[in-house]
């Protein structure tokens, strides 16, 4: 009983003290990022890959892309990773109601961030903008395969020089797979950083109920610090998404 | 940071002032706009470094201070280090031997094509 009395207050029974299961977790959370930062390499490599084989593919397939929506969508993160940047310092002030504007914030930033991101898929599915299996796609190796309506679609519309004017049909059967491909890519790694905005929003709102409860302070913060660590991450790979597809001249 | 405590128990976490999180998101917002800037621009073919290191400068800037690394226990910014490294051992076996095998799915893909508008 005696050890148990002398216990420090919110530790587990594991841990010697405070600042050693602090830097426990602190740890584990950081060789996770590890194994993120890995998972996504795959994704960036075929990119590289794809991207040094065809770089005309790129310059021509990246006018399909909304500049300005993909910018608006940095700005959003970054001031999301802001927020809860402030928020963790919040936490470690043991400001509760500052955390909680600051928390909700940033789910909202995020939620915009899915809606600009649902408006840009909506977009690219209405055009038939998708990779070569869609059935919708008009990027197919074969041109009878294409809706008669989007073959005739013309190409210009999205070309801010307004010098290409082929139909899809037109184009040459190789080029238009390859250009399926592309957005093959861009789905998969818009998707995959996506569905990390959403697992970020599900952790930012159990942080959220939880500061509602008054759980956090001063010497109760790592849950913030940890989940804001993860959040800054998907930020992080955003930062390089979003040269790497919208800005291709 | 008057309230700096140096006893063990006490210290965990290092606070950022708020001042200093609002330069460096300052910072970000303009690093964007000089990319969106420098990407619609004609750089005769330096733009993907540019774009590259831009984006670096902004990765960099998350995590030394939104991340904390810089005045965290250096072993953390190692992990991420070694990360970073391996994707860019990935990226450099697999950029060797990418165009290994260019020529024989161009033969295949002619010989698609042909059948298709046979």
């Amino acid at each position: 009983m005696s050890a148990h009395d002398n216990h420090p207050e919110g530790v587990a029974h594991h841990f010697e003290s405070a600042s050693q299961q602090f830097d426990s977790g602190k740890l584990g959370i950081w060789t996770f990022l590890l194994t993120e930062v890995l998972f996504f390499s795959a994704l960036f490599v075929a990119y590289t890959m794809y991207r040094n084989n065809y770089p005309e593919v790129f310059q021509f397939a990246s006018q399909y892309l909304d500049t300005n929506l993909g910018a608006l969508n940095t700005l959003v993160l970054l001031l999301s990773s802001f927020t809860i940047a402030w928020g963790v310092r919040n936490a470690m002030l043991g400001e509760t109601k500052k955390l909680t504007i600051n928390l909700i914030i940033t789910l909202v930033c995020a939620a915009g961030f899915m809606m600009i991101k649902a408006e840009e898929y909506g977009h690219k599915f209405h055009e038939g903008t998708l990779w070569g299996g869609h059935e919708h796609s008009i990027f197919k190796l074969d041109a009878n395969d294409v809706d008669p309506h989007m073959a005739e679609h013309s190409l210009a519309f999205n070309n801010p020089d307004g010098e290409f004017t082929a139909a899809v049909k037109d184009l040459d059967p190789e080029f238009r797979q390859k250009l399926g491909i592309f957005f093959g890519i861009y789905f998969c790694l818009t998707g995959l950083h996506g569905i990390h905005v959403l697992i970020g929003m599900i952790l930012l709102s159990w942080l959220l109920i939880r500061n509602l409860r008054g759980e956090f302070g001063p010497k109760n913060f790592a849950a913030v610090d940890f989940i804001a660590l993860y959040w800054h991450l998907v930020d992080l790979i955003w930062i390089f998404l979003f040269p790497l597809l919208y800005l291709i001249s | 940071m008057s309230d700096h405590s140096h006893d063990s128990e006490e210290h965990i976490g290092h606070i950022l002032p708020l001042s200093l999180l609002l330069k460096v998101f300052g910072g970000l917002v303009c690093l964007t706009i000089l990319t969106v800037m420098t990407g619609k621009a004609d750089l005769h073919g330096a733009d993907l470094a540019v774009a590259m290191v831009i984006a670096t400068c902004k990765a960099s800037l998350v995590c030394f201070f939104f991340m904390h690394l810089k005045y965290d226990r250096p072993f953390h910014g190692m992990i991420f280090l070694f990360s970073v490294m391996f994707v860019g051992l990935f990226l450099a076996f697999v950029t060797l031997d990418s165009e290994a095998y260019q020529d024989d799915i161009r033969e295949k893909l002619s010989n698609d094509i042909l059948q298709i508008s046979e």
